[in-house]
């Protein structure tokens, strides 16, 4: 056995009701590590040859909850979430922060499998090694604080009886969805902590599908053995001085953004990126900060940063509702995407959005496209259900959300995603409105615009990520270089928070990892084999797609087409994407992932990782 | 700054917590040389999301919990005025817990005797990392004839008044 993991998993299919543990190879999680990596290894042994078969919101598709090695040790404790996506239709490793990898890990288990589907609605209670499948239909249709709320008091009470003489019982970790899992919305989030959510992927759709509400965890037992625990120790100090250094991150965490990715880098989507520079003083942190920050710092597992605040709105009509910062991308798809310009109504529509289990960024940019079709007299009034959509309006935009996690009326068809929304509403409108649609590959793309050249992501940052637009993972040359996915890929596999490795050198995160499994990991072995074989399995995933969607890299892989209009104000005005340099650029970076020029896995490529089985599978594509 | 040979308490201020559990990590790895929450002698809760502090000894001016104990497995340390678990004579009986006005004793997870803080012999790994990340929640300080006990509190109690401070009326929907 490694050191550093549990040892075991713990599957529990939920159509019988039944669990068991699992044990994986030492060569398995020696490759693949945990979290992302995992599951892609996961998912493809147990679904790739019928993959594109599976429905995403079916009985057969996987939903996983697995930590990594590093979860815990590493300061700042994450959860990977993963599965098919119903989003891309590929697998996304979407990562939420809290306890709930650090109790699992305490409980014993280093990950859980669902699989099946429940009749009624259930949750799962773990405590160590007992494993109760709950009934949960008095938390069904439950938002996300009154969910946690009752299954905080409820397992506590649960714990006292069965534990009396141990003293206090502290809260267990609860993932959880709100009423959009519920109904299967594919902009749902899997959730923790009332704002905490594993967004990208839409797993919260899949969790509804299995009608599981929620998984508390509380383990009792210590974190898994370190192979060297005096050096994990030392390196920990290094992760928490990194961070103590910097005072923007501690005091504001993305906090700062709202204002700052408008007014300095111009790289905030406003009015659904149709600009992305504003100037609004009106939306500068200060005055989220003095107006309604009730909490300066608040954090997760062993997290030095805290970017995380808490916020409430003390007067007004949104008087009382309450959420994070919110944080840059909330921020921002709730803020100026929607035209959206105050903290307290960008406050009251992430505490709208949180308690209904939505994805902001998802949603906010499903209502952001919306508007703007609204905007152009394409969606008229009577299309949204009655709601005037001007920018600008909070309240139209939480109606709308409202109407997005019931599935009602209009909100049945944004419930789909943008994606799928704009190909039906083309249908229905007989217009092309996909390229109002900012997206990759059917996911959002993050609240980071590349047409200023000053943000972080650059011409195929999106377009060759395996996670469309996912701003956690972006993409580009060189490989082994900070803008490759093939970095974040071992945060994600590690399962820690990637925002306390920025400023850290890459190779203390592989003396990290060696400190706590004892494996030795060089930067070519991860770079040139390791992440390489998990990129690999996440784009043949992403390639093979179905059942109802099917991506062409030749079309799909592809900036969304508003990233070619000319910014239109501010210091980048006519600023656009160079079309040349990301075809160019994408020819390259095919190259050097082993892509054919169709963009799909070369045999060659495959084989030298020992990916044969896939090669196989891939056949199919290449005729 | 008290000297070494002084007893010492450690002064509190909850509503600063951010719930980093830095002080877990740090009073685990001392006592059980493990990364391990609930074997930790100061534990942070969370029972409403924002409402994040830690519960640990307060070091009554009567310490009800010594009292208590059956089989005189608790005694009060001289030099530092923490509460000492003889871990073998203790009976894990839990009369120490409901003795203490805030309940704050636990079982060791795995072994059978009751877990309190011992202010580390002098020196509270749990005030380092605090006061090393900048949040000051926990600050060591000279031990006088004061209240202490009105620092027994159960998590209950505490999580209202907290939750009260940040939510205000809201408190009765999250609780």
């Amino acid at each position: 056995m490694i050191l550093g993991y549990a040892g075991k998993f713990l599957e529990v299919n939920l159509s019988t009701e039944k669990t068991k543990e699992l044990v994986l190879e030492d060569e398995v999680l020696k490759n693949y590590v945990g979290g992302r990596g995992l599951a892609a290894k996961i998912l493809w042994d147990r679904l790739g040859t019928k993959w594109e078969t599976i429905d995403p919101l079916g009985p057969e598709n996987l939903l996983l909850f697995l930590t990594g090695p590093l979860t815990g040790y590493f300061p700042g404790g994450r959860t990977c979430v993963s599965g098919k996506s119903p989003q891309s239709n590929g697998m996304v490793g979407s990562t939420v922060g809290g306890e709930f990898g650090v109790e699992l890990r305490c409980a014993g288990y280093d990950g859980i499998i669902v699989n099946g589907e429940a009749e009624k609605p259930v949750y799962l209670l773990v405590k160590d090694s007992d494993v109760e499948v709950s009934d949960a239909s008095h938390v069904w249709g439950k938002d996300a604080k009154q969910t946690v709320r009752i299954l905080t008091n409820e397992c506590r009470e649960f714990l006292k009886k069965r534990f009396p003489k141990y003293g206090e019982w502290k809260e267990p970790a609860v993932l959880y969805i709100g009423p959009a899992g519920e109904n299967k919305v594919r902009t749902a989030v899997v959730a923790a902590k009332w704002t905490h959510a594993a967004g990208y992927g839409g797993y919260g759709a899949v969790m509804g599908s299995k009608k599981l509400k929620a998984v508390a965890v509380k383990g009792t037992g210590p974190l898994p053995e370190a192979a060297d625990l005096k050096k994990v120790k030392r390196l920990i100090q290094v992760i928490n001085n990194n961070a103590y250094e910097s005072e923007l991150w501690r005091r504001w965490g993305t906090g700062a953004g709202g204002y700052e990715f408008g007014a300095k880098t111009s790289s905030e989507p406003v009015r659904n990126w149709q600009d992305e520079w504003h100037d609004e003083r009106s939306f500068g942190v200060d005055q989220f900060e003095n107006r309604v920050w009730i909490k300066q710092s608040w954090s997760d597992f062993g997290c030095p940063t805290c970017c995380l605040k808490i916020a409430m709105v003390k007067t007004g009509k949104f008087k009382g509702a309450i959420s994070d910062n919110p944080d840059y991308e909330m921020q921002a798809y709730l803020g100026p995407n929607l035209g959206v310009f105050t903290p307290e109504e960008n406050v009251f529509l992430a505490s709208t959005i949180e308690d209904l289990g939505l994805c902001g960024i998802q949603t906010g940019n499903v209502m952001g496209f919306a508007a703007e079709l609204f905007q152009r007299g394409i969606l008229t009034k009577k299309d949204l259900d009655g709601i005037e959509l001007k920018w600008g309006d909070a309240e139209a935009f939480a109606a709308l959300a409202k109407k997005i996690a019931f599935r009602e009326g209009v909100g049945d068809l944004l419930a789909e995603g943008t994606y799928r929304a704009a190909l039906k509403i083309g249908k229905m409108k007989k217009v092309d409105v996909l390229k109002y649609a900012v997206q990759s590959k059917g996911i959002s793309i993050g609240a980071h615009g590349i047409r200023s050249g000053k943000d972080y992501p650059e011409a195929i940052s999106y377009v060759c990520s395996v996670q469309g637009g996912d701003h956690t993972s972006t993409t580009g040359l060189p490989l082994d270089g900070s803008g490759s996915e093939l970095g974040e890929i071992f945060n994600d596999s590690g399962v820690y928070c990637n925002f306390n490795s920025f400023g850290v050198p890459r190779k203390v995160k592989f003396d990290f990892y060696q400190a706590v499994t004892g494996i030795e990991l060089t930067r070519r072995e991860w770079f040139k084999t390791k992440a390489l074989r998990i990129l690999q399995l996440q784009r043949a995933m992403l390639l093979l797609g179905g059942p109802d969607l099917k991506w062409k890299p030749k079309i799909d892989d592809a900036n969304p087409p508003r990233f070619y209009e000319p910014l239109p104000s501010g210091p980048y005005k006519g600023k656009t994407a160079d079309k040349a340099k990301v075809e160019e650029e994408k020819r390259r970076y095919y190259e050097a992932v082993g892509w054919d020029e169709n963009g799909i896995p070369k045999t060659e490529a495959l084989k030298t990782l020992g990916l044969k089985d896939v090669d196989k599978t891939l056949e199919k594509l290449r005729q | 700054m008290p000297t070494k040979k002084e007893p010492i308490w450690i002064a509190r201020d909850l509503s600063k917590c951010s719930g980093c559990r830095k002080c877990e990590i740090a009073c685990s790895l001392f006592h059980e040389n493990r990364i391990w929450p609930e074997a930790s002698r100061i534990r942070v809760f969370m029972l409403v999301p924002g409402a994040d502090f830690p519960h640990f000894c307060a070091q009554c001016e009567d310490y009800p919990c010594v009292e208590a104990c059956p089989v005189n497995a608790l005694s009060i340390s001289k030099k530092t005025g923490a509460v000492q678990v003889k871990t073998k004579a203790c009976i894990a009986c839990g009369k120490c817990i409901d003795a203490c006005p805030g309940r704050i004793p636990h079982m060791h997870p795995t072994e059978s005797y009751i877990i309190i803080c011992d202010l580390c012999k002098g020196n509270p790994q749990c005030v380092k990392v605090c006061q090393e990340g900048g949040w000051n929640v926990l600050k060591k300080v000279s031990r006088g004839d004061r209240a202490y006990k009105l620092y027994a509190r159960t998590p209950e109690e505490i999580t209202r008044d907290l939750a009260f401070k940040m939510y205000g009326e809201k408190v009765e929907e999250l609780l």
